[in-house]
């Protein structure tokens, strides 16, 4: 049944998929800007011009470069980058592990800290722990990253000199950039743990428990918590675009390597086929991310395949 | 019935969520500042734009209560007069946003088939991409600058409004009194406009009022990136893009904008917070 569903999400990828690369395939030939402009020299002849817009294909019909285009992105050639002058894979494959590195820390790092959180809020009966918490919560969720960053920037490396300003050199130079995405992560996590657990703490099976004499402390670690790490996931699953917003917001402000980065620089010199290959990658991953999302919610509430089915 | 349910919402939502006392403060909070943005030039105590070179990054104090920036230009007027440009920035977005989005959602929950499938496909397609992505590509598309920071914001949340009004209408259809108009003779457009637009309305309000507060948040980061308001338009974003040069000599040109942008988006956010509570709606905006 579950994998029935999960080819049928799978399936339904494929158009998705599609539109979503016509989408930026058309959007990044609406940008402003001719960039050959970028690589000829004052004062070249028209027939320098028409020779390099032939070189890079731009000469043809639009139809024709987007079969060519996504012909050659099945076979993992995503063109040639035209300032960089480099293949975008490579570009791609270059940046793409400080991204990664970054956002899978973020995804750990907002998952623990958050459903700890999250439990604490749900679990102390004391209001004074529970608005705390929800007051972490609605800050962490509302309050802009970059100016977090800014702040954090201010007081662990200007003023403590704990942590480098910038780079990507060492290790402790990922310690902010984290905090920065994970903060919200934290956030959405604490909140969505806090729910859980509370919906769940009403449901019979617990009252049971309890009936049948268990410590508070086994029915939260044995019972209650498994049962909240599925939406958990999900929602994290669900929001992995977000992580990656958080990353372009982090690798701008702290100057790091990566997808983000590479996306904006190539952004200002209107170097389409690395903005084409970015974008494609970004949207691959919230694709996968809802993907896996879905799956694991079909997994754990059987009324959502039903429905789809 | 229309000015009754809008009526009904400003008395009942309104007043009761400010009868609480999270509700007073975070809904006076945002009364004063569209007051302030409203009589920015009559309260500012310096002209936003008058560089003073000889006293540049002037820490605060008197009479610069929260300091000058690189120019010598008055921190507190500059952050007043950003506040015009945050809000109607964002409040003019999100408006154009709740136009489209309502009309594309209520035309697509009310007819339903293929172009429902068609409208929803295209805003889940938006749905799924971080907000900032989309901005930014946007942002590409135009060129930086304020219209193109409305339209990104207009775009960015679209989804959300124009499921929200799709989910209110495919609920209301079932109704027994939406049954009767219709038994009555009366045409679509007159049970979309008169009937099932107005009882969709409240949570579409709510809503639009907790996405000001995120556009506010997102204009700032686009004017951070350099993208959104461009020199020497005040704007709470752009002030602290251009504090980064001074991050270790000036640091309160980026502490303040930033400082009243969380306070601002925290007030909206919990002022909505009582307003759901109040008009009891929170099972409406939920999932959506």
């Amino acid at each position: 049944m579950i994998v029935r569903y999960s080819l049928q999400r799978l399936l339904m990828l494929i158009p998705v998929s599609v539109s979503i690369s016509i989408v930026i395939f058309l959007i990044v030939h609406m940008l402003p800007g001719d960039p050959i402009d970028n690589l000829i020299r004052v004062g070249s002849s028209p027939q320098d011009r028409a020779a390099l817009a032939a070189k890079y294909g731009l000469d043809r019909s639009l139809v024709v470069q987007y079969f060519v285009w996504i012909g050659n992105i099945v076979s993992g050639d995503f063109g040639q980058a035209i300032v960089l002058r480099r293949p975008v894979a490579d570009l791609i494959a270059q940046n793409l592990p400080y991204s990664l590195t970054l956002g899978a820390l973020a995804f750990a790092f907002s998952s623990i800290v958050g459903m700890i959180l999250g439990t604490i809020a749900a679990v102390a009966k004391r209001p004074a722990v529970e608005q705390v918490v929800k007051g972490f919560i609605l800050f962490g969720s509302t309050v802009p990253g970059f100016w977090l960053a800014l702040l954090m920037i201010l007081l662990f490396s200007v003023t403590l000199g704990w942590f480098p300003v910038s780079g990507a050199k060492t290790w402790s130079a990922l310690v902010l950039p984290v905090l920065t995405i994970g903060f919200g992560g934290i956030a959405l996590v604490a909140r969505v743990t806090r729910v859980a657990l509370l919906d769940v703490g009403h449901e019979d099976f617990v009252t049971l428990l309890h009936a049948k004499g268990l410590s508070r402390a086994t029915i939260l670690f044995r019972h209650l918590l498994p049962h909240a790490l599925v939406p958990v996931v999900t929602i994290l699953a669900l929001r992995i675009g977000w992580i990656l917003g958080g990353a372009v917001t982090a690798e701008f402000v702290f100057g790091r390597p990566g997808l983000g980065s590479l996306l904006i620089r190539s952004l200002g010199q209107r170097d389409y086929p690395v903005v084409q290959g970015c974008l494609l990658m970004l949207a691959l991953a919230v694709m996968l991310g809802t993907l896996i999302g879905d799956i694991l919610q079909a997994a754990m509430d059987p009324r959502i395949r039903e429905a789809s089915t | 019935m229309r000015a009754r349910t809008i009526d009904a919402f400003a008395r009942l939502g309104i007043g009761r969520a400010l009868s609480s006392s999270l509700g007073l403060v975070s809904g006076g909070f945002l009364i004063l500042l569209i007051l302030v943005a409203l009589t920015a030039p009559w309260i500012t105590p310096f002209d936003y734009a008058a560089q003073q070179l000889g006293n540049s990054n002037a820490p605060p104090g008197w009479p610069h209560l929260l300091g000058t920036d690189e120019f010598g230009r008055d921190v507190l007027s500059r952050v007043i007069y950003g506040a015009r440009t945050s809000l109607s920035v964002s409040a003019t977005a999100i408006g154009l946003s709740v136009i489209v989005g309502m009309t594309l959602g209520a035309a697509a929950g009310y007819f339903g088939g293929m172009f429902e499938r068609a409208v929803m496909t295209v805003v889940d397609l938006t749905w799924s991409f971080p907000d900032i992505l989309l901005a930014l590509i946007f942002v590409a598309i135009i060129g930086p600058g304020l219209t193109s920071t409305m339209f990104a914001i207009a775009i960015a949340y679209l989804a959300q409004f124009t499921r929200l009004t799709r989910a209110q209408i495919v609920r209301l259809k079932r109704e027994t009194f939406i049954e009767a108009t219709v038994n009555l003779g009366a045409k679509p457009a007159h049970i979309l406009i008169r009937h099932l637009l107005p009882n969709a309305v409240a949570p579409v309000i709510v809503a639009a009022m907790l996405a000001i507060g995120d556009g506010i948040v997102l204009e700032a980061t686009l004017g951070f990136f350099g993208l959104g308001a461009q020199p020497p338009t005040p704007s709470w974003g752009a002030m602290m893009s251009s504090g980064t040069a001074q991050l270790f000599l000036a640091p309160w040109v980026i502490i303040f904008p930033g400082l009243i942008v969380a306070v601002t988006v925290i007030a909206v956010n919990l002022f909505g917070d009582e307003l759901i509570r109040a008009l009891n709606i929170r099972d409406r905006l939920r999932g959506t």
